[in-house]
């Protein structure tokens, strides 16, 4: 009799799929959480030995961007039907697969998930929280879970109905259009908030004169900075945060030593809050 | 304030949930937004709760687990920084400024949590020998709830020791050069995050975005909304002009969208 797989294994399979990083671990790292997800399709699949020999074969090293795990799952489910049914697939093949396409996805899952679609769905959020609007938290999960649950869903559907195909699509243009649509409005989104959503001010007084009218005009670093371009301080920090960070500088290690420069230069007075 | 029994077991819960939320990366309810606004709701305070979040998720807005690397940790910095601010009587700033030795401790105590969970990784190899796919989830489940732990443990200690005086007697025996100091870093830490996201964003060639995004926002007053609406169409732009994609769709083997179709023609 063939083994097909149902409708409530792939529900099951994405519900799991959730808690795909549960067991993040040194070693392994998405090793164990790739084969709870798998769980259901395997059951569905298998008994015995090939039971035994399924679930090790999942448990291997495995680690991508998270969301973008849908679509090999999909892949997966298809192999794994066709071995149960006696087509000549090794185990290896199926791991290869699944090793060959975590370091493509996660370049398209980064960009887009981590660094697109996070930052600004959390950036209108907190916009609207900072005046302390109960909006902001409800819009940032919203917007963020509806399309990771959407991705989620429709990712396995389509890696299962599509097989190995989907490797193409991988390589070919739709998907490196979408990586690099979201990279330019991320960077330009990033770039505003740089300007945005910092502050620095330098109070240090250059001169003090007094104009024509009696007025007092008092000029400080910060003024002089700010009519040649405002922003520029942060500007100049946050490429230094990226030279330091490639340089393998740790993010914590970073912010402290910005947190030492704060206390040290309001200590001295160079510094103040605007 | 002294918190009652109730308000300390749903602070035990939610930061569980929070905890599980910073591994699994995906309701993103270790992120300051839900996590000091849940946590301020429970501490009776939920418009100061948001208001935390707002200002800290800017600063965590880059910080994210890519690869293997750690990110500094959202969860433990939310809860914790929430309960001192609304329990402890302070200042939001304060609270920020908390907030991010928090976040390093959190990232120490994920990587303890990540290294132990390698024994249950073990423990799911032997299970799958018996072929015993329960065994299995209990391993996965059980390394979720040590993630779960990590940070409702420190939460609740420091929420039950609030009413006590003796954390709010350290809250005001800080000095007031370093919480000026720190209040003038909270203006400029955000950098941290965005240097973040550019660099593994790798895509050097796309930067020029970056700083038309920079003037933009330094000499207009444009939202949020209006700055994400002028970026889609410049991506979208920049894709349907790009000579790169215009050839590999012009290939018969590859299928073309609509808009595609119109580019081409044009450019016939």
């Amino acid at each position: 009799m063939e083994k097909k797989l149902t409708s409530n294994d792939f529900f099951w399979t994405f519900i799991r799929s959730n808690f795909a990083q549960g067991s993040w671990n040194m070693e392994r790292m998405q090793a164990l959480g790739y084969c709870f997800g798998v769980i259901p399709i395997l059951k569905r699949l298998y008994e015995g030995d090939d039971l035994k020999q399924a679930l090790k074969r999942h448990l291997e090293f495995y680690n991508t961007q998270p969301f973008v795990t849908a679509p090999i799952i999909g892949i997966t489910a298809a192999l794994e039907e066709k071995k149960a049914n006696g087509a000549d697939i090794e185990d290896g093949v199926i791991n290869g697969i699944k090793v060959g396409m975590m370091g493509p996805l996660a370049g398209v899952g980064d960009p887009i998930f981590w660094g697109t679609l996070r930052p600004i769905t959390a950036a209108l959020g907190a916009s609207f929280a900072m005046s302390g609007s109960i909006l902001g938290p409800i819009i940032f999960f919203v917007l963020f879970n509806a399309v990771r649950l959407w991705v989620r869903w429709y990712g396995i559907k389509y890696g299962y109905e599509k097989g190995t195909d989907i490797v193409q699509d991988v390589a070919g243009n739709r998907l490196q259009k979408l990586t690099e649509g979201a990279s330019i409005l991320g960077l330009f989104v990033i770039g505003a908030l740089v300007n945005k959503w910092t502050s620095v001010n330098i109070p240090v007084v250059i001169s003090t004169i007094t104009n024509a009218k009696g007025e007092v005009v008092v000029t400080t670093v910060q003024s002089v900075l700010d009519q040649l371009l405002p922003g520029l301080v942060p500007l100049i920090m946050t490429f230094a945060c990226m030279y330091f960070l490639k340089r393998k500088v740790s993010a914590i290690t970073i912010i402290f030593a910005l947190f030492a420069i704060g206390i040290i230069c309001y200590g001295l007075g160079i510094m103040n809050v605007k | 304030m002294e918190l009652n029994g109730l308000q300390l077991i749903l602070i035990f819960i939610f930061s569980c949930i929070a905890g599980m939320g910073s591994v699994l990366d995906e309701f993103q309810t270790h992120r300051p937004l839900i996590a000091c606004t849940i946590t301020g709701l429970i501490m009776g305070d939920m418009t100061t709760g948001i208001i935390i979040g707002g200002t800290l998720e800017m600063i965590a807005l880059g910080w994210m687990n890519i690869g293997a690397a750690m990110a500094p940790d959202a969860a433990l910095a939310s809860t914790v920084s929430t309960i001192l601010v609304i329990g402890g009587h302070q200042d939001i700033a304060a609270g920020i400024a908390i907030a991010m030795p928090l976040a390093a401790a959190g990232q120490v105590l994920t990587i303890i949590c990540r290294t132990i969970t390698v024994f249950f990784q073990h423990k799911a190899d032997d299970f799958a020998q018996k072929g015993s796919t329960r065994g299995i989830d209990i391993c996965h489940l059980g390394a979720l709830g040590l993630q779960a732990l990590r940070i409702s443990i420190p939460s609740t200690i420091v929420a039950a020791s609030i009413g006590t005086g003796a954390v709010q007697a350290m809250l005001d025996a800080i000095p007031q050069v370093i919480t000026g100091g720190l209040q003038v870093a909270g203006g400029f830490i955000v950098v941290v995050g965005y240097a973040m996201v550019i660099n593994m964003m790798g895509a050097k060639y796309l930067m020029p975005f970056f700083f038309i995004g920079f003037c933009v926002a330094a000499f207009t007053n444009f939202n949020l909304v209006a700055l994400g609406i002028i970026g889609l169409a410049m991506a979208i732009i920049y894709v349907q002009l790009n000579p790169k994609y215009a050839q590999v769709a012009a290939a018969p083997a590859a299928a073309s969208s609509g808009a595609d179709d119109d580019l081409d023609d044009e450019l016939d």
